[in-house]
């Protein structure tokens, strides 16, 4: 069959610090019709770039420096605006990764979808809003036939990110690129959206770039898979043979990640008080309940995950814990003694004993600042050292992060990548001698690679210094890897407690096996298996 | 619905407010000019029972709180008082000088917004272009040149010159329609010239902050040309700082006008406040003063609410 899609030999320049450098590197790529393919790789890989290119179109700062894309025979890299433009949203259409963000605030989401039909006079706006409401209705979206004059704030992040691939569909594209479409979404939302995606695709027999770093995801979605990295390509693949039998070490080593597992702790000391003990706490943003009636305790050198969906209160949490925000009833222990609600109020020996990593460790840490004050100032605010003593303590904090010292001690955060700042962020909690560190989502905003590493020193340091964590995480994944016991919240309430493993083997609360159950495997079939069952089950 | 109405009321609960402190702080800045108009009535030689006995007949031997809030009643009443300097009611002088600045200001308005809007969106959709650059080289230039001087480039290129419009505007209520806008065009034309440069570069500004927002990329890639990428995806969400930066700029056509009125001789509420000021002539200076301020929060609390009138995040709510 002919390829309707054609990339050879592709070159894609960035411009960073006023000067061009090349970051993908001759990527070549077939997509026949009808066909899925794809794109695997960690930030940085290309595979956005690569994905946008495909439809002849670079971000701000970036060009296309060599090779050549070829849609059903049209040269894209030299196209002129007019046929470009042409092609752009009737025969090439593109699925963004932020719906949120990439439906204007200004019009009705059916204003949006009906654009395209009408600036290429593929229908008229009436019959386009029409197929809209089919076509919602395919994608169980509730109340098709008005949600789409609703403004996309009113709707919510999965129904949205469904409505951006309905609005994809809208012109019966040949080729939809689908950049990340299910990564801001929650695992039991994902699968509708996925399962969604895959109906269209097949229905109106689409070809498909299909982007992730999510290998299970791509599992179920791709005929074939292509692995990049760094712009390079590493291999490319049939589903299977590359589930089953990956040949490049880079390859492996992404397969293996989920393997880690923190090995068993030992049992807690009877009758000792647990380090920290939330006892029927009631919490609100205003009159708003977002917290109700949570109880947990978190005991000496073990890790507590506090697992849940966006909105079931994980954070709050720890608000609640670092005082922050005050509950409104309940009460939170600390070795047996009570915590004072606001951190305003507490003592010293409190502050210092519960210290927090944030998720995003790009704003938690302030810019202004070198690595090493960072982490000397609560090493000086907490222990009174002298700034001498502080700054060797510092070096000894960068040492067991593996961050050499002289190297990192006067850098500033923006010169450090990811796993890198989120690496300080742990030295600075680390710096007050905690018992207690709360890790809010620490590893979602990092590749699966990085995130393995930052797993293994929080374990390393936890042995070392017999720290006790709050783990926050929506993350399945990294709660088998690292937690001793787990805290399942939805809406504000706990509905399940226990050990780790009693939680991962049934029988569990409806909620925790369908969480569990959304959890992407790597079996290509899983998705398909999936929804069967969940169908029998409803229907039966 | 109900929300905007809600919000309007409030905003003119408001504006009231903030008027009743403005009218307290022109009354008691006046209070703190030096000078007294018994004493520069009656010259040096007068004697001080006859200066006293003046005082006692304008009401200026009352504590200055009971004068201001006679005063103030009185504007509530709708009665501004009488001129000082030639006993006339303030309320009929005001109107008719009123009249004309609005006037004045509406023939730059219509000028200026649509001319430095386009202007804005054109510069937007041509960024990096000799175009752009042209348009903000010049726009740039006219707003740092000062007004009068503008005013009188303009009466030595289009009145000495070449006598196209004339340098004195010479209007009064029996003036016709088209021969006031010959007549006011070279003031109304300085005005717009020194307001276009700001409303254009904001806009301009405004919109292209938007470009760089993923909604922008989305309708690229929907096939969408760039005219319709600017005026029906950028220009909406645009809308709240352009409309801020209007109406800021419609004030200052109404309070701003004092030294393009004066040089080209307009009888507008400009040449009123500096001759009343000139003659100690207090009570029309706090009216005036009092008219601006009005002026300048009804402008503002309009642009409020359009701005929000504008934004479906805040008339649709979840």
């Amino acid at each position: 069959m002919e390829n309707l899609l054609s990339i050879k030999d592709l070159k894609i320049e960035g411009l960073s610090d006023g000067k061009w450098s090349e970051i993908v590197h001759g990527i070549s790529l077939d997509v026949k019709p009808g066909e899925v393919v794809g794109l695997i790789g960690e930030s940085g890989a290309g595979k956005s770039t690569i994905g946008l290119a495909a439809m002849g179109y670079t971000r701000d700062g970036c060009r296309i420096s060599g090779g050549s894309v070829n849609f059903d025979g049209k040269e894209l890299t030299k196209i002129d605006r007019k046929p470009h433009q042409d092609l752009l949203g009737r025969r090439i259409a593109y699925v963004a990764q932020s719906a949120a963000a990439s439906f204007n605030p200004a019009h009705k989401i059916i204003d949006q979808y009906t654009e395209g039909p009408a600036i290429h006079k593929v229908m008229a706006r009436k019959q386009a809003q029409l197929e809209a409401i089919e076509l919602f209705e395919t994608l169980q979206l509730p109340n098709p036939a008005t949600i789409g004059f609703r403004y996309p704030h009113q709707v919510s992040g999965g129904q949205l990110q469904r409505a951006i691939t309905a609005m994809a569909m809208s012109c019966k594209p040949d080729l939809i690129i689908f950049d990340e479409p299910t990564t801001a979404l929650d695992v039991t939302t994902q699968i509708e959206v996925l399962a969604a995606i895959r109906d269209v695709v097949t229905m109106l027999n689409t070809a498909a770039i299909y982007i992730t770093h999510d290998l299970a995801v791509v599992a179920q979605m791709a005929d074939r898979i292509k692995v990049l990295r760094r712009g390079h390509e590493v291999e490319e693949a049939e589903t299977k043979t590359m589930l089953n039998a990956p040949k490049e070490e880079y390859t492996k080593s992404l397969w293996a990640v989920r393997a880690f597992k923190t090995p068993a702790k030992p049992k807690i000391t009877e009758g000792a008080y647990p380090i920290l003990s939330v006892q029927n706490v009631t919490a609100a943003y205003g009159t708003e309940i977002v917290l109700d009636d949570v109880s947990f305790d978190i005991h000496k050198g073990r890790t507590v995950a506090v697992v849940g969906e966006s909105g079931s209160g994980k954070s709050t949490t720890a608000k609640v814990i670092t005082g922050l925000l005050p509950q409104k009833h309940g009460k939170v222990l600390y070795e047996g003694a009570l915590l004072e609600a606001s951190f305003k109020t507490r003592n010293q020996h409190h502050l210092k004993n519960i210290q927090m990593i944030f998720q995003m460790a790009d704003t938690a840490l302030n810019p202004r600042q070198t690595i090493g004050e960072i982490i000397q100032r609560p090493i000086e605010f907490y222990l009174h050292l002298s700034p001498k003593a502080a700054k060797e303590r510092a070096c000894d904090i960068l040492n067991e992060l593996e961050l050499e010292p002289s190297q990192y001690l006067h850098r500033s955060p923006s010169e450090l990548s990811g796993g890198q700042k989120q690496r300080v962020g742990i030295g600075r909690a680390l710096a007050a001698e905690p018992q207690l560190i709360i890790c809010d989502e620490v590893t979602s905003a990092l590749d699966q690679l990085v995130a393995e590493g930052i797993l293994k020193l929080l374990d390393k340091v936890q042995q070392t210094f017999g720290l006790s964590y709050m783990f926050i995480t929506h993350d399945l994944e990294t709660v088998r890897a690292i937690s001793d016991e787990v805290v399942i919240m939805q809406r504000g309430k706990v509905v399940e407690q226990g050990a780790t493993t009693s939680i991962f083997s049934p029988p569990n609360h409806p909620y925790t096996d369908l969480l569990l159950s959304s959890v992407p495997k790597m079996n290509p079939d899983w998705l398909t298996q999936l929804l069967k069952q969940r169908a029998q089950s409803t229907a039966g | 619905m109900h929300l905007l109405v809600t919000l309007i009321l409030q905003r003119i609960g408001l504006g009231v407010v903030t008027l009743f402190g403005i009218s307290l702080m022109i009354f008691f800045a006046m209070e703190i000019l030096p000078g007294d108009l018994a004493q520069e009535t009656l010259g040096q030689s007068a004697t001080p029972e006859a200066v006293a006995a003046l005082r006692a007949e304008l009401g200026l031997d009352q504590p200055a709180i009971t004068r201001f809030f006679q005063w103030f009643s009185g504007i509530l009443h709708g009665d501004l008082g009488t001129s000082l300097a030639n006993k006339r009611d303030i309320s009929e002088l005001l109107v008719s000088r009123f009249k004309n600045t609005l006037a004045l200001a509406s023939y730059s308005a219509v000028i200026a917004v649509p001319v430095a809007v386009t202007l804005g969106l054109l510069a937007a959709l041509y960024r990096g272009s000799i175009f752009d650059r042209t348009v903000n080289v010049l726009s740039l230039s006219a707003v740092s040149l000062p007004e009068f001087f503008i005013a009188y480039l303009l009466i030595f290129f289009l009145s000495a010159k070449f006598g196209l419009f004339p340098s004195i505007s010479n209007v009064s209520a029996d003036t016709s329609f088209s021969e006031y806008m010959h007549r006011a065009f070279l003031p109304a034309l300085t005005m717009a010239l020194v307001v276009t440069a700001h409303m254009m570069r904001m806009t301009r500004a405004a919109i292209i902050n938007l470009l760089a927002s993923p909604y922008i990329a989305m309708a690229r890639l929907k096939g969408a040309s760039p005219m319709r990428i600017i005026l029906i995806h950028a220009l909406p969400n645009a809308l709240a700082p352009i409309i801020n930066v209007v109406s800021l700029n419609l004030a200052y056509l109404i309070t701003g006008v004092v030294l393009v009125e004066i040089v080209f001789v307009y009888p507008g509420l400009g040449q009123l406040i500096v001759d009343s000021v000139s003659k100690r002539d207090i009570p029309v200076v706090q009216a005036t003063c009092l008219v601006f301020a009005t002026v300048y929060i009804t402008l503002n609390l309009t642009a409020d609410v359009l701005s929000i009138a504008t934004n479906p995040r805040l008339m649709h709510r979840k």
